[in-house]
């Protein structure tokens, strides 16, 4: 059962999302307001520990648990980073969720939640049958 | 320790602890963290309906979908075992601007029920804050690239500029929704 480390992992990350709150629409709205310090220190040392960790890994020329070179593919730019992006951000505030909240909040018994996924389904179908229409 | 593990965690446990799952995921399978693809990925197991973008072998990223499945068994682990506060400690200043400008008044759970509960799909609020923003998150993660995972998280740890144009374009959306939008809303 080769994805099991995921699930474990996933389930970790899960765990963290739901007791740290930032799943929460009140703390997503409280970081829009810049009533609070905790998702800019939640999401800032989450940076600050990936960079350094990811340092390491290049620095010492680290290998996965199967031997294999680790390669962290480059993020394209498109005008969609910035477009998509700001779609996103409204989205955000909207439904104080991204993508992974979603799916903790529905895994803590938020009804809601399950719309919300349907619904960003349904916006990751749409941008998916329109994509060659849309400035890139 | 049981104990402390129920209370709320501090953003210098949680924020170094999620920072972790980069290097976890790239040690134990070469994996980027990001978790808006797996939306892609349901769609092109669901519905392909012959789309281009939707056609590829979504089994090869079948890890992305079994960590997003962690994550909802993360959150039932995290809220009702290890259990929750009746309501977020959210700062007195915002609680005072939310009964203020969008006329709340219960502020136990996770979200708002007033805006978010399965009832309001009978009235506007159901469609903007469920349907519509639900949409423009999946809509624009896509568009995008990646979400708060793959880009500020993931992309600003391994220096990528295009993802530091996302994160401040989140951020540009966030605040327009906040500070322009929802006064026009309410």
């Amino acid at each position: 059962m080769k994805n099991l480390k995921y699930l474990v992992l996933g389930v970790l990350f899960g765990i963290i999302l739901t007791k740290s709150e930032v799943v929460s629409w009140w703390r997503i709205q409280e970081m829009f307001r810049f009533q609070s310090f905790h998702m800019y220190g939640v999401i800032g040392s989450a940076i600050v520990v990936g960079l350094l960790s990811i340092q390491l890994i290049k620095r010492n020329h680290l290998k996965t648990i199967n031997g294999e070179t680790i390669r962290i593919a480059d993020k394209k730019y498109s005008h969609g980073v910035w477009i998509g992006g700001t779609i996103f951000g409204l989205g955000w505030a909207l439904t104080g969720a991204c993508p992974g909240p979603m799916f903790a909040q529905l895994g803590s018994g938020v009804a809601g939640a399950a719309v919300l996924i349907l619904a960003a389904l349904a916006g990751t179908w749409t941008y998916s049958a329109l994509r060659e229409r849309l400035p890139m | 320790m049981f104990e402390l593990l129920r209370q709320p965690w501090p953003w210098y446990v949680a924020g170094p602890l999620i920072g972790l799952t980069v290097p976890a995921l790239l040690l134990i399978g070469n994996k980027a963290l990001g978790i808006s693809s797996s939306l892609r990925h349901v769609c092109a197991a669901c519905v392909p309906a012959g789309i281009p973008f939707l056609n590829y072998n979504w089994r090869a990223e079948s890890w992305n979908l079994f960590f997003v499945l962690g994550i909802v068994l993360g959150g039932f682990i995290g809220y009702q075992v290890l259990g929750h506060p009746e309501v977020v400690a959210i700062s007195a200043e915002t609680v005072r601007d939310l009964k203020a400008q969008l006329h709340l008044t219960d502020f136990s759970g996770l979200l708002p029920k007033e805006l978010f509960a399965l009832e309001n799909l009978g009235n506007w609020k159901g469609w903007v804050f469920l349907v519509l923003g639900g949409f423009m998150v999946g809509f624009g993660t896509r568009y995008a690239g990646g979400c708060t995972s793959g880009h500020a998280i993931s992309g600003l740890s391994n220096l990528q500029w295009v993802s530091l144009v996302a994160v401040v374009a989140f951020f540009v959306g966030g605040l327009l929704m906040t500070w322009v939008l929802y006064p026009l809303m309410f």
